[in-house]
C-alpha cells in the first residue's frame, strides 16, 4: 500500500476511534443504561447526569493517569532499582536503595550537566525575558510593530533542530586559507581576529552559543506577552508621570515594569521550565560534548547509550525535583484565582 | 518645538533599534534559507551573504589545450571561451602568471612567457596566436578577476524531495511526520473538548481538586515518562509506532488542552447553557452544538500549540515512534542524522531543514493571531 494511503487509514482509525467512544457510549448511557422514558425516567435523567461527567472524562483521566501521573511514581522505584537480565531472558528489578544516586554523584559528567543546567537556568530567562520586554516597548507604538514582532515571534515555529542547524551555519568553521562561510567567524576575521575559531568545541564558552539558540527561540514567547500587558496598564498612571517630568525611561522603568512584574514572573518561569527540559538543541549541536552537557541529554545518554535504567531514571528525578518548586508555584496560583 | 524635536529623534533611535533588533532575528534564518538555493560550489566559496549580489571571485581558469590550435594564415591559434557555457562572468583584469594576476584589464593583449600573446576580453573569450606551433600537453593558464552575478537552483530541493533514489530524501520522513501530526493534533483537542466542558459546566464532587492536579501535570517533564512509557508499550504490545507516539503525545498535550480550553468555556455566558438545557437538550447536544462552536478560537489556539509541537517533536519520536528499521523516521531525525552523516553538506542540511519548516512556519504566518491569543490565555492567569 501507498506509505501516503496507510497514512490516511491510520490517521482515519486513530480519530475516528476517538470520536466513536464519545458518541456511543453517550448513547448507550441515554439509551440502554438510563433511558429517559418509562416510569423511571425521571430518576433516570438523573442518575444518567451523575455519570456523564465521568464518562466526559474518562479518557483524559486515563490518558494523564497512565502517561503523566503513574510516570512519575514509576520512575522513582526505577531510580531507586537496578535493573538486570536474569539468565533466561526475564528481566529483574532489585531493590538497590540510593545506589543509582550515589553512583550518579560520583560522575563528573553528571555535575557538568548540573553546572550548565544552572548557567542555562541563569542566563536564558533573564535574556530571552529582558530582549522581549526590550521588543514589546520598543514596537508598541511603532507603525510597522505588528510586522517587526511578527518577524521576532517567528523562531517559534522553527523546532529546536532547525534552529541547531541553524545557528551550526552560523557558527561553521572553515580553515584560515579558505573563505568564512559561517557569519561569526566571518565577522570575527573582520573585526580583527586571527584565525578563525571553532566555537562550538571552547569548552565553557561553547556553552553560551547554545544557550543563544534558546534565546533566539524563546525571546518572542516573552515579547507577544509581555507586549499585551503592557498594553494592559492603566494610560493614566503614564499620563500622570509624563505630566510631573518623567523621562521615556523614567516611565518604562518605574511605572511601567512594577505595573507588570507578575506577567514578568510567569513569562520567567514558564521559560525555566523549558530550559529544565531543554534535549534538542543540545543533542542535535554537540550532543554534550566539549562540556556541554545538560541534565535532559545525560538522561538520554544514560537511558538509551549506556542502556542504564537505575541512574536514567534518578537523573529524571533530578529534573522533576527542580521543577516540583515551579509546580507548586502554579498550583497555589490556579487555587487562590478559583477561590 | 524643541519637545518635538527631542520626539522624532528618540522615535528616530527607536526605529533604528527595531531595525537592528529584527535583523538580528531574521539573520539566521535567512542565512538557511539562501543557502539552501545555492550549490554546494557556491556555499563553499562564497558566504551566503554575498551572494545577494554580483561577487567579484580570483579564479585560475586555463585556456584550450595546445592539441586544439588552427592554422590561420601564417598563424598559430587557440581560440574560445574561459567559463564554461551558460556561466556568465564579466572579468575586470586578469594575468598570465600567478605573481601578476591583475597586470591586465580586459580586451588588453599579453605577451606569454614561451611565445606568441592572448587577448581575453571580458565576456570571458580569449584568442591566442603565436606564429610558431604551440607545445605542451596542457593549456595555458589565465588568472582573472571576474564579478558573477547572483546565481541560485532549485536542484537542491528537487533532490531532497523528489529523487526516488535518494535514500536521504525527505518524501517519507515528510509524510510520516504528518502522520505522527495529524491525530496527535486531533486526539486531544477531543478528548480535552469533552473534559473541559465537564470540568467547566458540570457539577460533580472533587472537581476543584481535579483542575489543580492538571495544572500541576501542566510542567511535569516528560522526560520522566520515557522510560516508564517505553515499557508499559512493550509490556501491552504497542511496542514502537504510530499509535504509542499518538498516545505519548496525547497524553503529554492533554494538561495544557484542558487548561486552556476549561478556561475559555468557563467564560462562555451562562444563560444559553441554562437556557439550552431548558428546552431539553441533552448535555451531549448542548456540548456539540453550542460549546464546540463558540469554542472555536481556543480550540484553534491548543491546535496550532499541538501541531508545532508535535511536528517539531524529536524526543518522543525518538523514544516512542522509530524503531531499527528506520521505516518511521520523521523529519527531525532525519535532519539530526544528515548532521551526523553530512555534517560538511550545507546544501542538503539547510534544504532538508528548510523542508521541515515549512509548514510550520506557514501555520504559524497564517494563523498567528490564534496563537498569540492562546499563549495569552495560557500564561497570563
Amino acid at each position: 500500500m501507498h506509505p501516503a494511503l496507510q497514512g490516511i487509514l491510520t490517521i482515519l482509525v486513530g480519530v475516528g476511534g476517538c470520536v466513536g467512544y464519545f458518541y456511543l457510549s453517550n448513547q448507550f448511557l441515554d439509551k440502554v443504561l438510563f433511558p429517559a422514558r418509562g416510569k423511571n425516567a425521571g430518576r433516570n435523567i438523573n442518575r444518567a447526569n451523575i455519570v456523564r461527567p465521568w464518562l466526559f472524562l474518562l479518557p483524559a483521566l486515563l490518558a494523564l493517569g497512565v502517561y503523566l501521573a503513574y510516570p512519575v511514581v514509576e520512575t522513582l522505584r526505577l531510580s531507586l532499582t537496578e535493573r538486570s537480565t536474569l539468565p533466561d531472558g526475564s528481566t529483574a528489578y532489585a531493590w538497590v536503595g540510593l545506589d543509582n544516586y550515589r553512583q550518579m554523584f560520583n560522575e563528573p559528567k553528571f555535575w557538568e550537566a548540573l553546572r550548565n543546567n544552572a548557567m542555562w537556568l541563569a542566563v536564558v530567562p533573564a535574556l530571552a525575558t529582558g530582549f522581549g520586554l526590550l521588543a514589546a516597548q520598543l514596537t508598541d507604538r511603532l507603525k510597522w510593530g505588528n510586522i517587526a514582532k511578527s518577524l521576532i515571534f517567528m523562531p517559534m515555529a522553527i523546532s529546536f533542530v532547525g534552529a541547531a542547524v541553524i545557528f551550526k551555519l552560523v557558527y561553521d568553521m572553515r580553515p584560515i586559507e579558505q573563505e568564512q562561510i559561517g557569519i561569526l567567524n566571518a565577522l570575527y576575521l573582520y573585526f580583527g581576529g586571527k584565525a578563525p575559531v571553532a566555537w562550538l568545541t571552547i569548552p565553557f564558552w561553547n556553552n553560551f552559543f547554545l544557550m543563544a539558540v534558546l534565546v533566539w527561540i524563546q525571546t518572542g514567547f516573552a515579547m507577544v506577552i509581555l507586549s499585551a500587558a503592557l498594553r494592559g496598564i492603566p494610560e493614566e498612571t503614564i499620563e500622570a508621570a509624563i505630566v510631573d517630568g518623567a523621562n521615556p525611561f523614567q516611565v518604562f522603568f518605574k511605572i511601567k515594569v512594577p505595573q507588570i512584574k507578575g506577567t514578568i514572573m510567569v513569562v520567567w518561569t514558564t521559560i525555566t521550565i523549558v530550559v529544565l527540559k531543554v534535549f534538542d538543541i543540545v543533542f542535535a549541536m554537540t550532543n554534550g560534548q566539549w562540556q556541554t552537557q545538560v541534565l535532559a541529554n545525560y538522561m538520554y545518554a544514560k537511558l538509551f547509550r549506556a542502556n542504564d535504567w537505575g541512574v536514567g531514571s534518578a537523573s529524571a528525578m533530578v529534573i522533576m525535583l527542580l521543577v516540583t518548586p515551579i509546580l507548586v508555584w502554579n498550583v497555589r496560583n490556579a487555587r487562590k484565582e478559583m477561590d | 518645538m524643541q519637545i518635538a524635536g527631542q520626539k522624532s529623534s528618540l522615535s528616530w533611535a527607536v526605529n533604528i533599534s527595531v531595525v537592528l533588533l529584527v535583523g538580528l532575528w531574521l539573520f539566521p534564518t535567512v542565512g538557511l534559507l539562501v543557502s539552501s538555493f545555492r550549490t554546494s560550489d557556491q556555499i563553499y566559496t562564497s558566504g551566503w551573504w554575498a551572494s545577494m549580489f554580483p561577487s567579484e571571485q580570483n579564479l585560475t581558469l586555463r585556456a584550450g589545450a595546445p592539441e586544439q590550435q588552427v592554422q590561420e594564415g601564417g598563424l598559430y591559434v587557440i581560440e574560445g571561451r574561459l567559463f564554461s557555457a551558460g556561466k556568465s562572468a564579466e572579468i575586470s583584469v586578469w594575468g598570465v602568471s600567478s605573481r601578476a594576476i591583475d597586470s591586465y584589464r580586459a580586451g588588453e593583449t599579453a605577451p606569454l612567457r614561451k611565445g606568441g600573446e592572448v587577448t581575453v576580453q571580458a565576456d570571458g573569450r580569449y584568442r591566442m596566436t603565436n606564429t610558431e606551433p604551440f607545445t605542451g600537453s596542457r593549456g595555458q593558464r589565465i588568472f582573472v578577476t571576474a564579478t558573477t552575478p547572483p546565481e541560485f537552483t532549485l536542484r537542491n530541493y528537487q533532490n531532497v524531495l523528489f529523487d526516488p533514489s535518494n535514500s536521504e530524501g525527505m518524501a517519507k520522513a515528510f509524510i510520516n511526520t504528518l502522520t505522527v501530526t495529524i491525530p496527535a493534533t486531533i486526539i486531544p483537542i477531543v478528548i480535552a473538548a469533552f473534559a473541559a466542558y465537564a470540568l467547566a459546566w458540570m457539577e460533580f464532587p472533587g472537581r476543584a481538586l481535579l483542575i489543580a492536579v492538571i495544572v500541576g501535570l501542566l510542567v511535569v517533564p516528560l522526560q520522566l515518562a520515557l522510560i516508564p512509557l517505553l515499557k508499559l508499550h512493550n509490556e501491552i504490545g504497542i511496542g514502537k509506532g504510530y499509535l504509542g507516539a499518538w498516545l505519548a503525545h496525547t497524553g503529554f498535550g492533554l494538561p495544557l488542552a484542558i487548561y486552556l480550553l476549561r478556561n475559555y468555556m468557563v467564560g462562555l455566558p451562562r444563560d444559553i447553557i441554562e437556557n439550552a438545557r431548558v428546552d431539553g437538550a441533552t448535555e451531549f447536544q448542548i456540548f456539540t452544538k453550542i460549546i464546540l462552536p463558540l469554542s472555536f478560537p481556543a480550540l484553534a489556539s491548543f491546535a496550532i500549540f499541538q501541531f508545532l509541537w508535535t511536528w517539531n517533536d524529536l524526543l518522543v519520536a525518538l523514544v516512542f515512534l522509530i524503531d531499527s528499521t528506520g521505516d518511521t523516521t520523521v523529519m527531525t531525525k532525519q535532519i539530526v542524522e544528515l548532521l551526523g552523516t553530512r555534517g560538511g553538506n550545507w546544501e542538503i542540511l539547510a534544504t532538508s531543514a528548510f523542508v521541515s519548516m515549512a509548514v510550520p512556519l506557514l501555520v504559524f504566518f497564517a494563523m498567528q493571531r490564534y496563537l498569540v491569543r492562546g499563549l495569552l490565555a495560557g500564561s497570563v492567569k
